[in-house]
């Protein structure tokens, strides 16, 4: 069975956005073609374009972004194939266009056999059937014929735990009950061509333990998958080959080991001071996220942290004039290299509440005791105002952090025994009453 | 998830691996009937979903499908037959109201749960690759037993004023046909457009309100002066409301307006929206996850 499973060749999408061909109401629309006819041939960009893309806007007031550019891949049947990238890098689009639910707008791509693709758990779950009516009716949906969910219905009952609650509607469920009966119901799928995207970062460790072992299970029957995550230990295991994709072009495709390794030097080279070339997940366009320094506890300037000391990470900021508002919250969230969150620092969290800034300054953000071990450590930088947010970068900037005495106890904590280390403190051994120790 | 095309068709491996090929499409796209075909499954649960789900977490329940044609038609019944005295035949007014209500009440709910349905499976569609013709299919669907169970109350409504059945009765079936293509024909343009102009979703309860006088539903097209009813025939439901009449009540209570030819021409304009709505239905699909 070597033979070809998915054959992707110059697949393209692009998106036009801008003023141009969306027009929302008749109003608009109808408005639009009469602004044409009165002012033809001039400008008119609209204010809804995004900041960070480049624009190349037209004639028209459209510009045209692609959010997938190119792509050519190979998955031979019965290869695991991941798919790595950061947000905004196309993963999605990819899976949308191979999924069929969206065209491609240049290139084709050739499936053989037959193609179930979960985009999502859950997908089509009405709240107010049960448990059982929503396993048939997702599994309709996701393409199962009811011959088969007959079939399969046991097993899926005892995947998914809720036994008991089948005859309940799901809008009674807890939020862990109902994503394990949508993932049972998606783990029972069996077409040869698989394609996934992050379904696995939902549940409990628990559930999510078991849905990567079935997930394996899938990979070692000899199914052809396509696994989109950003859970690089998960892509790691499962996945002998690995795709990379930048800003909608795949920049490596082969061994997981090795495309993961340059999907971390992306980050690495990001390891700057300046934001100034990431682009945000979101800016609306009142205040931007500038710079990031790493400060010790003297305020030097530093390249990397030592766990345990006192650290400040300042975050630079340009607004579009000093703000007076109710509320603006700083954020700041730490990841570790396969993108678990670790902890978060929230500036509303710890009572400060700001109400004015300046338009052009910086926040600090003080961690007295650095509780990560020796690693490599991600950052997302986050601001609202006004509980509306104004900005969010994701991976903002790579942090090493360097092994230190934490408990001040002249010895060093090894970096793999757990993410995070908390002050505690040990007791003196305390004898028990005699009567007792022979209980 | 999106099966490909033989998911359905394939009942085991032994099947040939169904190849398929993803690339731009142009232009006008035929009607995937075989497509349609494979995922009658899911059709089925579609409008199975939508009954199950109508009248859950409601007091009376199915009971609202009874309540509604009768309440309508008490309310005609007061204003038409009581206080403006409308000619109704020789049929009492309430059961000739509620034979036209009949085929409206059907033919309103279609109209109205089409058009929304493509904006209400919002989340299906960003997510799930199926024939996107399922949606206001399973719609128009779904309506079909409200009007079985109101056609039932009319068995009793007729059994109450003594009206004898004839043969005719036979002929509802096609009627109840062309109130689903019209609906559906109008459904699929409606649609369509709502993914991109949410003005449709304003526009639909009160068109649907403008149609129902526009038709002879709740008075007798003989009220119409002759010269004006060829422009009754050009509304396809005024040939399902005066048929059910005909049908159901005999000739007395229908109008003289029903003849062969206006029947025809609302056949061909019917079937006319339900083809451009195709086209333009699958044209615009493509699209759809892409702006809903």
């Amino acid at each position: 069975m070597s033979d070809v499973a998915i054959t992707v060749e110059n697949l393209g999408k692009s998106y036009r956005i801008g003023a141009g061909p969306r027009h929302d109401t008749l109003r608009d629309a109808v408005a639009a073609r009469l602004r044409r006819r009165r002012d033809r041939g001039s400008r008119t960009i609209d204010d809804r374009s995004p900041g960070g893309l480049s624009p190349s806007a037209q004639s028209s007031g459209s510009e045209t972004f692609w959010a997938l550019r190119d792509v050519s891949f190979e998955v031979k049947s019965g290869e695991v194939m991941g798919v790595i990238g950061r947000n905004g890098a196309g993963k999605s689009t990819l899976l949308k266009i191979l999924s069929r639910i969206t065209e491609p707008t240049t290139g084709q791509a050739v499936i053989r056999g037959r193609v179930g693709s979960l985009l999502e758990v859950g997908t089509g779950f009405h709240p107010e059937l049960t448990g059982r009516e929503n396993i048939y009716l997702n599994g309709a949906i996701l393409g199962m014929h009811r011959s088969e969910i007959d079939r399969r219905f046991d097993e899926i009952v005892a995947f998914s735990e809720i036994e008991r609650f089948l005859d309940t509607p799901v809008k009674r469920y807890s939020s862990g009950m109902y994503v394990r009966l949508a993932f049972a119901v998606a783990a029972h799928l069996d077409p040869e061509v698989l394609i996934v995207d992050e379904v696995l970062a939902v549940g409990d460790a628990a559930f999510q333990k078991k849905c990567l072992g079935k997930m394996g299970d899938v990979a070692g029957e000899g199914r052809t998958v396509l696994f989109v995550s950003h859970n690089m230990a998960a892509v790691q295991n499962l996945c002998g080959w690995c795709l990379l994709l930048r800003e909608g072009v795949a920049v490596a495709q082969g061994n997981t080991a090795e495309v993961i390794s340059q999907y971390m030097d992306d980050g690495r080279a990001r390891a700057g001071r300046s934001l100034g070339s990431i682009a945000p997940r979101v800016s609306a366009g009142r205040l931007r996220l500038t710079t990031l320094d790493l400060l010790d506890g003297d305020g030097n300037d530093v390249s990397s942290f030592v766990c345990g000391d006192s650290v400040s990470l300042v975050m630079g900021f340009i607004a579009k004039g000093a703000i007076s508002c109710s509320s603006a919250v700083f954020s700041l969230a730490f990841y570790d290299q396969f993108g678990r969150s670790l902890f978060l620092c929230r500036s509303d969290f710890t009572g400060r509440d700001y109400t004015h800034l300046p338009a052009h300054g910086s926040v600090a953000c003080t961690v007295p005791k650095l509780p990560l071990p020796a690693g490599r450590y991600f950052v997302n930088l986050y601001c609202e105002v006004n509980g509306r947010v104004e900005y969010w970068v994701e991976s903002a900037r790579a942090i090493d952090v360097e092994q230190g005495d934490y408990y001040g106890s002249g010895r060093l904590p090894a970096p793999e025994r757990g993410d995070l280390l908390v002050p505690h403190e040990w007791s003196e051994p305390i004898s028990a009453p005699e009567d007792l120790a022979h209980a | 998830m999106n099966t490909e095309p033989k998911l359905a068709s394939s009942p085991a491996h032994e099947a040939p691996a169904p190849v398929t090929v993803i690339r731009p499409t142009r232009g006008l796209t035929s009607v995937d009937l075989d497509a349609l075909w494979r995922y009658r499954e899911l059709l089925f649960f579609l409008v199975w979903r939508d009954i199950k789900v109508r009248y859950k977490q409601t007091a009376l329940g199915v009971a609202w499908v009874v309540l509604q044609p009768l309440a309508s038609m008490a309310l005609f019944t007061l204003l038409f037959g009581v206080l403006l005295d409308a000619p109704s035949g020789e049929m009492p007014y309430p059961i000739f109201a509620y034979a036209g209500l009949l085929p409206w009440s059907y033919f309103s709910a279609a109209l109205s749960r089409s058009s929304s349905s493509v904006v209400n499976s919002a989340n299906l569609i960003t997510k799930v690759y199926f024939p996107r013709l399922i949606i206001p299919l399973s719609a128009v669907l779904s309506s079909l037993l409200d009007l079985a169970v109101s056609g039932l109350v009319f068995g009793v409504l007729m059994v109450l004023y003594r009206v004898p059945v004839t043969s005719r009765i036979l002929l509802l079936p096609a009627l109840v046909l062309l109130a689903l293509v019209t609906a559906l024909g109008f459904g699929l343009w409606l649609s369509a457009l709502n993914v991109r102009y949410r003005d449709v979703n304003y526009l639909v309860p009160f068109a649907v309100q403008i149609w129902m006088y526009l038709t002879p539903v709740v008075y007798a097209s003989t009220l119409i002066p002759e010269r004006y009813r060829i422009l009754l025939s050009l509304n396809p439901m005024t040939g399902v409301v005066e048929g059910f009449r005909w049908a159901l009540l005999g000739s007395a209570a229908a109008s003289t307006t029903l003849s062969a030819p206006l029947v025809a021409v609302s056949i061909v304009l019917a079937m006319a929206v339900l083809l451009s709505g195709l086209v333009y239905f699958r044209a615009t699909e493509r699209t759809f996850a892409d702006i809903v």
